[in-house]
Order: C-alpha cells, then structure tokens, then sequence
C-alpha cells in the first residue's frame, strides 16, 4: 500500500487565529523565543500498490480542487509518504 | 455557600452559570482564569464557551491557566466540580475525567433541547434527581461527541460513572451516548449538555420539550442543599 | 521602497496616478487635485479612492437615502437618542435603557470566501454596535440564495451557516432569528446580512469623533496585515466580472476568540469611563476610522502610521491605510487616562498602541518615519465625497409583469378538499416555507440567558434588564418577489411584516434599520427601484411613526447584467415591558378559541403559491394597509400585556393555511377551524381563505375567559376578527369539510426538506 502525504498552509498574508492562541500561551507556560505559530493540516491519502507519478500528479489536483481553500490556503507539500504505519 | 464560576478569556456561559446558582439560592464567586487561588468558595462551575478560540483542542490552552493549579488540587482533595461543555472539555484536557470530546460525527455546530437520562445520582451535582430520571436541557456544541478507548467505557459503566446519558437519538456521535461523567469519588462531574439554560422560568427549553424548561436547575440545588447539609 | 509623500506630491506634480484602477472616475480625481491644491500622494489615494467607492460614500444613494431623515417628524424623535449617520442608532426603551441596532451586508466577500465571509460579517456589525458604548446581545442574519438545487447553492450556503454559527457562537451572542430565502435570482450572488443588537445605559452612548487637543489616538485589538486590502471597499462596488483579470484581495479571515476578548475589553473601558471617543475599524480600516473620527470631531488628527502594529512588516503606508484586519478598534483618550485604559488593555491580553493625538489644525496628518505621506481636510474624505443623482427609469417589463395577474383563468387552482390539502402540503414542503430548524440548529440561541423567543417564533425576544424584564423583540423581512412586482409597496409590505411580526410577540413596535441590497446604480432601472424603495419605506415609517434609525447599501448585486431582485431587507425593533409576558407563535391549550383577526381578499400575486405551485410570478403584490397594520398592533400588544392571548402568529407567506399549520407545529398541538363564515363575509372562495396574502392578519389563541374582553378590545378599535376555531387535543390539523392532515405528517413534510437538500 503506498501513501501521499499532502500539506496545506494558510496563505502567509492570511490571519492565523489558531497559531496566533498557540503562539500566546507558549510562553505562559514557560516555552520562550518562539516568535511565530502558524497552523497547517495534513492529509495522508492511500492507494493501493506503489504511488506513481500518476498518482502524485492526481493527488496534486485533488490537493488543489478538493482537498484545500485556495483562497487562504497553500498547498506546501503533495509527497509519496511512509507507508502504513 | 459560595460557588465559583471561572472565567476565562473566551468564556461563554459564565454569566449564565452564575445567574443559575443565584436562582438555585447560593451566592456566585466569579474566579478569574489568573487567580492563583480559589478564593475559599466550596464549589466550581467551569463554565461552556470557547476559551481562548478552542483554536488548539478544546480546553487545551485554559488547562494550563493558573487558576488550574490549586484547581486540580482541590478537585482531587474533594472540592465539587462541574464542568458544562468547554469545562467538560477542560476536566478531560486536565486528566480529572477519563476521555476527550472531539467534533461532532455530522460535524456541524448543534442547538437543540435535548433529552438526557440521570444516571448516577449519588454526585453532590446530581442527588436532587431520581435514578433514570428523564430530563431536557439545551445542548449545544460542535466538538461534543464523547469518547474514550473500550476499556475505559467498560469501565465506566461497571463503576456507574456515566452521569448523563443521551435519550432518543445520539446528537453528536458520543459513545455510547455519554452525555456526561464523573471521577470514581462522584465530586467531579462533566457534562455536555447545559443545565444552566434551563434554570429560569421563560429561558429554557419550552414546552415542546414536554418539561417546563427548568429541569437543569437541580444540579444547582444539588450543590448547595450538599453544602448546607455539610 | 520608495515612499511618496507630500513633499514629492508637490515637486512632481505631473507623475501618472493609478486613480482609474482604484476606481476613480477622471472628474473624482480632478476634484481631489483640486482639494489638495496639489496631486494626491499615494496614501491620500488610496485613502480617497476607498472612501469615495460607492460602499464607504454612499455617492449613488444619498440623495435618496436623505428622505429617512426628512420624513422623520419630531414626534418620531422622541425615543430616539442617536440618529442616522453614527455606527448605529439608539433609542430609548425606558428606565434609564437605550438599545442600538443595525443590519449590514457582507454579500461580495460571502461569495468570494462563503465561510470567512459570513464570519467577518457578523463580527464587522458587532463592532459598530460596540462603538456605540453598548454590550451586544443578539445577532440574526437574514440570507438569501439561489434555487435550492443549483450548484452555487450548495457551495455558499454550507459555509455561509457554518460560518455565522462558527462566529456568532463563539462570540457568545444569541441568533435569535433572521430569515434564508431561496430564490433563482440570487444565483451568484447570495446575500448575507447581518444584523446585531446592543444595550447600554443613557449614560453610556459613545460617539465616534475624535476632540480635545492633545488628546491621544490608540489603536488596540488585533495587529494589522494585508486582509482585504481594497476588500469590501473594491469588492463591493465592483461586479464580478467572470471573463476579466482577477482582482481578488486577501480574504479577511475573522478570529471570535480576539472580539469576544475586545467586547469584554471595550466594556471595561467604557465602565471606567476612560473612552472619549471610539470608532471600530471594518470596511477601509484606518482610513476611514481616522478620517471620520477626525471629521466629527475637532477637525485635525496626527497619526504616526508607523507606530501601527503589523503582522506582516512588508506592508506599506497606503497597505496600512487600507487594510481591513479584523478585530480592531480606535479610542481617543485623555492622556490622563492613559495608564488606566493600558491597564484594562493588559488585563485582557489586547495589544493597544498610541498611535496619533487630536489636533485643531483642521488636517487631518499621517506620518511615516519622519515624513508626511498624508495631509488632508478629513472632512473631505469622509463626509464631502461625490454625490451622484443617476438617471432613473421606469422598468420597460413592469407593465407587462403586472398585468399578467395570477386569476383563475392564468393558473389552474385547487377547489376540493383533498386538492386544497395538498396544495398545503407543497407549500409546507418547499424550499421557502418547510422548517428554516437545519440552519438555524446551528446557530446558539441560549446564551447569556436571556433569550425569552427566537426562531421559529414571529420575533427574536431578547431581555435587557434581568430585574424588571424589560426587553426588545426584532424582526427582519423582506418579500423580494413582491418588490419586484411593486417597489414601493413591496418596500413598504417588508416594513410591515416586520412590524407585524414585532407586534405579535407583544412588543411595541419602536425603531427600523434596513439593508437596501440592489443591482447596479448604474442601470436606470435598478435606480428607479431603489429610489423607490427608498420612498416607500420613508413614507411607510413616518405613517407608523417609527423611525429609521440606520442601515446599509449594497448595490451592484448582480450577475452579469442581470440584477437580483430588489431586496430592501428591514428590521424592526420592539419594546416589551416584561419579556416574560411575550406571545409564541404556537398554542398549547386545547379548548382555547382561535380567532383570525384582519381582512382577507382575494391577493395571490407574487404569492407562494404562485410560485411554488406554477412558478409564476405576476400581477400585483397585496394592497399596503399600514393603517389596519397600526390597528392590529395595538390589539396584539394589548392583548398581550392584559393577559388576553395565549398564543399569536402572523399571517404571510403562505396566507392562513401556513399560518395555521406553524402554529399547531409549534407546540405540537391540534386546531379544527371552518371557513365558511370567513368565506362569507370577506367574499372569497376556500382557496383565496386559505392561501391570499392579504396584510394585517393574525391568528391568535384566546383562553375562554379571556373571549368576551377581547372580543371588546377588537371592537373598540375596529378590527375584524373572526372566531374560526379551536385548539384540540387531536394530534392534526382539521380544517371542517375539507380536509384533515395529521400533525405527524404534517411535521415530516416540513423538516425533510433543507436536511434532504444539505445533508
């Protein structure tokens, strides 16, 4: 079984609320000189046999029609990832 | 008699839990996120809400607020502690009650008046009801499905620390339609739903709902008939 | 980066300035050069092309919008404590209370971005309830979009809900109502409005100018970055142009958790009474809360752009400028209290940051790092933008589309009992009139606890005081099929439904705001719509005495050059004594007598069942009566406040058939009517009993020894009412000799839809 890993960042000129409250409370709880948090999703999406350049190329489309916003999102990764762990 | 209500930035129903124990007869203290102590009140309501956005998981950032220390403490020493929604996310965040509540299985925010069994009703919370005891309060939330890993369900159930249970159908995927728990002692009870809504006559779920809208305010008088007989 | 300031805008006076691209006309930007005496730098560019654009200047309506506060007479004024042209209106509701409110639109942005754009929007109309002094404490949001089953349907509307629900909960506001409308001619191009309402003490109303030199200037809330720079602004006054370049800005991307912390920041700092002054940043961000704080005020403000706290250090000063970062807010402050507001600031985790002081210089001056990059009269920017009077005409198809009337002899009706029953059933089923419960389940309508009525009632109740239950019920409406068919009427049957609907929870109806959502300015036809719309509502509120107290425009809704219909969306606000009094829409009791009160006539143009059952649209809307519509308000709210009526409902969409069903739906409680005697004395047939849309009429539930005195009060004020039936312990809706439908079923039918349409 082969494995695609997808990643997603918000845009960098987006706001970022979550990364921003994370960004907050680190140093409440003592974790200084982290001066920025930005918060991303990943995807794992699995095919059967190996992961081809067919199907990096499909989960590339897929990554930027379905899987993403591309109006505040970019799509920072699309890779043939591990398999199943 | 003095119930804590604590606020933290993003608290939602902070006022409303504290207008519940006033109607209910007690007096409402409200602690702030930053206290580093509890103020000697002889009860805690974490209240519902969205504390600091729920940007991270649902309680993880206030977990961590200093209020939360002497919290903790108290909780484990037997102080009684009710957490409503986001403070039910918060007990579970802070290791005082088994299991975590993720999003919704139909993954939309759900308000609705929502009919609960009571089923353990020796907590200090929940003495004024009857065993099985059919109640609607409203329910609303988006990350409310509760859930726990089998063993810890098992064992759940056989100890009797399921408090809620949701009737009629699941309104969020919750295992085994948890609606809420408590520790082993009982003083620390979670619950999804929001008794506090359904508190005051003309504010609560109306008739529709078969009840007269103030079937949560018990879990107010619970406390506080608790404290008095203490 | 070369910055361009005032120094170099007055040695190179010929340099080519991209005022077209910002949507300047050639004539708008002589007049700026003329102003300045110079060419604009720049930031004073960008400043005037944002507030010039039709969203921020108003410059095709104003000369319409002026007849709201000339048809507002000095008997109307009474409770009205702020009049148009602040954030928002706020009138008086007794015992030392004000209340502001004000429904805005964010359509563009929700079409561009449908969740973000939703959420901005309920988060930009709290705020200019908060600049106001108040504490929010309802949100609704009247929406609109296209066919149930179109494709763009189910792109935006998913996000759209989610997106209010995702803000407004977590902002811990209570939507308590609003409206979703499903209509082909929303088709790209949904509309999202929101509206929100505050209370606060007399003593509390906040202005936004900014006086009192050496007086400070902060900026607090969120740090500035690119969101939508030139968004609303540019997107607003822009049409989606499918085939050309695309000019979409940064989304602006809302965070609930930093407003529900500025609420509660705002509201300390009121209470300390450390505030002078306060102006929230939403459409064109700093040049605008600067411009017209400075303009109300003492006339001349210093700014020190670069003390601005950014989120990206790349933006420049016109980016600055324009920006329209989220959760933001302005104060002018003495510098005596400086120490006092910080310390609240700091309380709350908000960053805020002096960023300039009040001056008397009558200029309004940015600076950045040393230099000047603005040097202007704020007034010009603000308030003394172009005023444009555009032509208007008659709609060549008007004609035509009223007279083809929806009789008997254009659309085929139903005459037996079991034909009427299913007529009932299609309506009940459809996308406009099954259960709105899919969207609105998603919305919290408990918190903060005073939520006395909400949706699926007539009104959204909300109490004020929690010692005397004083309170304010707010309706939103607006029939668009019959503004099409009418403008001023149509205009004027939305002012009275919302009216109507006030009235029936028991509330005295006191205050209107409105959202005039329309095609473009730039077509006669839409303008003559809008112009008169704009009369109608004029001319509706000073007949029921209730004035407008602010609102919004939005123009340019239109695909292509097809315009949505005329969508002149209106909120009416009421007062309630006791909250705890108020009126559901549903009964309980069995035995009680329901009495229909109101005339009924034959009116089915532009009805739902001409539109649900034949698609038509024609003829003419229902007849305005604002004078029946007075009549029947005084009775329902004395009938509410002297204990007479157990239960009300309005009767609209749908005429008395729907309005039947809701009510037994409601509680899940039974009626058995008849119709004869109604049939005999309005003169119409069973159909037009119980599908017409005539105005002013309610059904209501009166307990049996309440019959006789409100048969009197009805009486005495000439109202017709008609006893047709009572509420049964039958689980069903028997409507004797024609049909029976089982509550049931009737329940199925309703609520199967939107969950069918959306999941």
């Amino acid at each position: 079984m082969g494995r695609v890993v997808v990643e997603f960042m918000p845009k960098p000129e987006i706001l970022d609320p979550q990364g921003q409250a994370v960004l907050g409370a680190l140093p409440r709880l003592g974790f200084t000189g982290f001066t920025s948090v930005r918060q991303g999703k990943r995807f794992e999406l699995e095919v059967d046999g190996e992961v081809t350049d067919q199907v990096l190329a499909s989960a590339r489309e897929a990554a930027t029609t379905l899987l993403s916003n591309p109006v505040i999102e970019d799509v920072v990764a699309v890779v043939a990832g591990e398999g199943a762990r | 008699m003095r119930v804590g209500v604590v606020t933290f930035p993003g608290s939602l129903d902070d006022r409303d839990a504290a207008r519940a124990v006033r109607l209910a007869g007690g007096e409402a203290f409200a602690l702030w996120h930053a206290d580093a102590d509890l103020h000697g009140v002889d009860a805690v309501v974490l209240p519902g809400g969205f504390s600091y956005g729920d940007y991270l998981r649902c309680g993880a950032i206030a977990r961590f607020a200093p209020v939360m220390g002497p919290l903790v403490d108290a909780a484990r020493g037997g102080l009684p502690v009710l957490g409503i929604c986001n403070g039910f996310q918060l007990l579970c965040e802070a290791h005082l009650l088994p299991g975590a509540l993720i999003r919704n299985d139909h993954r939309r925010f759900v308000c609705r008046d929502q009919p609960l069994a009571i089923e353990r009703t020796d907590t200090p919370w929940t003495r004024g009801y009857a065993p099985g005891e059919r109640i609607v309060v409203p329910l609303k939330n988006g990350e409310g499905g509760y859930v726990a890993d089998e063993r810890t369900l098992d064992e759940l159930e056989g100890e009797g620390r399921v408090v809620a249970r949701y009737l009629d159908d699941n309104p969020n995927g919750s295992y085994r339609a948890i609606a809420g728990v408590s520790n082993a002692a009982g003083n620390v009870v979670g619950l999804m739903p929001h008794p506090e809504h359904a508190s005051e006559p003309g504010f609560g779920p109306d008739v529709r709902s078969g009840t007269d809208g103030l079937d949560g305010l018990r879990f107010f008088t619970s406390i506080l008939d608790g404290l008095v007989r203490v | 980066m070369r910055i361009d300031t005032v120094q170099r805008a007055t040695s190179s006076a010929d340099t080519e300035q991209p005022w077209a691209e910002l949507g300047l006309k050639p004539d708008e930007y002589q007049r700026i050069r003329e102003i300045l005496g110079r060419r604009p730098t720049s930031s004073e560019l960008a400043m005037y092309s944002v507030m010039w654009s039709e969203h921020c200047s108003y410059k095709s309506s104003k000369v319409h919008l002026r007849q709201f506060g000339e048809k507002t007479t000095e008997a109307m004024r009474e409770k009205l404590m702020v009049g148009i042209g602040e954030n928002a209106g706020v009138v008086d509701i007794g015992d030392g209370w004000a209340v502001t409110f004000k429904v805005e639109s964010h359509n563009h942005p929700s079409y561009v971005e449908p969740y973000q754009g939703a959420a901005t929007g309920v988060g930009g109309i709290v705020r200019d309830i908060m600049s106001m002094g108040a504490r929010p404490i309802a949100v609704m949001d009247p929406l609109r979009f296209g066919a149930i089953d179109h494709p763009d349907t189910h792109r935006v509307l998913p996000g759209i809900v989610a997106g209010v629900g995702g803000y407004g909960n977590c902002l811990g506001l209570p939507n308590i109502g609003g409206e979703v409308v499903f209509d082909p001619c929303y088709q790209g191009n949904p509309l999202v409005n929101a509206l929100c309402v505050g209370s606060m003490r007399h003593e509390d109303i906040h202005l936004a100018n900014a006086k009192g030199a050496g007086n400070l200037v902060i900026l607090f809330g969120a740090k500035t970055g690119g969101d939508g720079i030139g968004g609303v602004s540019v997107l607003a006054s822009e049409t989606f142009d499918t085939a050309g370049p695309s000019k979409r800005p940064a989304v602006q991307v809302g965070d609930p958790f930093a407003e529900k912390v500025l609420i509660e920041c705002c509201l300390d700092l009121f209470a300390a009474r450390v505030v002078e002054g306060i102006q929230d940043l939403g459409g064109a961000g700093l040049s605008c809360a600067t411009s017209e704080l400075a303009s109300n005020g003492d006339g001349g403000m210093h700014v020190w752009l670069d003390r601005v706290p950014l989120r990206d250090s790349t933006l420049s000063p016109e980016e600055i400028l324009m920006s329209e970062s989220q959760e933001r807010m302005m104060a002018i402050v003495t510098p005596a209290h400086l120490d006092e507001f910080v310390a609240i600031t700091a309380k709350w985790d908000v960053e805020a940051t002096v960023v300039g002081e009040v001056t008397t210089t009558g200029r309004l001056v940015v600076e950045w790092h040393g230099e000047t990059v603005v040097d202007v009269p704020p007034r010009t920017v603000a308030h003394d933008g172009p005023v444009y009077e555009r032509p208007m005409t008659r709609p060549a198809g008007l004609d035509a589309l009223q007279a083809d009337a929806p009789t008997a002899g254009r659309l085929a009706r139903p005459s037996t009992g079991e034909q009427l029953g299913a007529t009932l059933l299609q309506l009940l089923g459809s996308a406009n009139l099954s259960s709105r419960a899919w969207v609105t389940d998603q919305y919290d309508r408990y918190v903060m606890g005073n939520t006395a009525l909400a949706m699926p009632d007539d009104a959204g109740v909300v109490r004020v005081d929690e010692e005397s239950g004083l309170g304010v019920a707010i309706s939103t409406d607006c029939n668009s099929r019959f503004v099409a068919l009418d403008p001023c009427a149509g205009a004027q049957l939305a002012l009275a439904e919302a009216y109507r609907n006030v009235a029936t929870t028991g509330a005295t109806p006191l205050a209107v705001t409105d959202c005039l959502n329309f095609g473009s300015p730039q077509d006669p036809e839409v303008m003559w719509q809008f112009a008169q719309a704009v009369t109608g509502i004029a001319d509706g509120c000073q007949q029921l005495a209730i004035p407008v107290t602010g609102g919004n425009v939005s123009l340019y809704n239109q695909t292509g050059a097809t315009a949505i219909h005329p969508t002149p969306v209106v909120g009416v606000l009421g007062v309630l004594h006791d909250v705890t009094r108020r009126t559901p829409s549903g009964w309980r009791e069995p035995g009680e007598a329901i009495y229909l009160l109101g005339v009924t006539r034959e009116e089915l143009g532009g009805s739902s069942w001409a539109d649900v059952v034949h698609g038509h649209l024609g003829g003419l809307p229902p007849v305005v009566d604002l004078d029946a519509e007075r009549v029947l308000a005084q009775v329902l709210v004395a009938a509410s406040r002297d204990g007479l009526v157990s239960a009300a409902h309005d009767l609209s969409d749908g005429g008395l058939a729907i309005a039947l069903t809701e009510a037994c739906l409601r509680y899940g409680v039974g009626a058995r009517v008849a119709l004869h005697e109604l049939c005999e004395r309005d003169g119409v047939d069973p159909f037009a009993a119980l599908f017409s849309e005539s105005v002013a009429r309610a059904v209501v539930a009166v307990p049996d020894a309440a019959q006789a005195r409100f048969a009197d009060e009805c009486a005495a004020r000439g109202l017709p009412h008609l006893r047709i039936g009572e509420v049964t312990d039958e689980p069903a809706l028997d409507v004797q000799a024609l049909f029976t439908l089982p509550l049931p079923q009737l329940r199925k039918v309703h609520e199967a839809t939107l969950p069918a349409a959306f999941g």
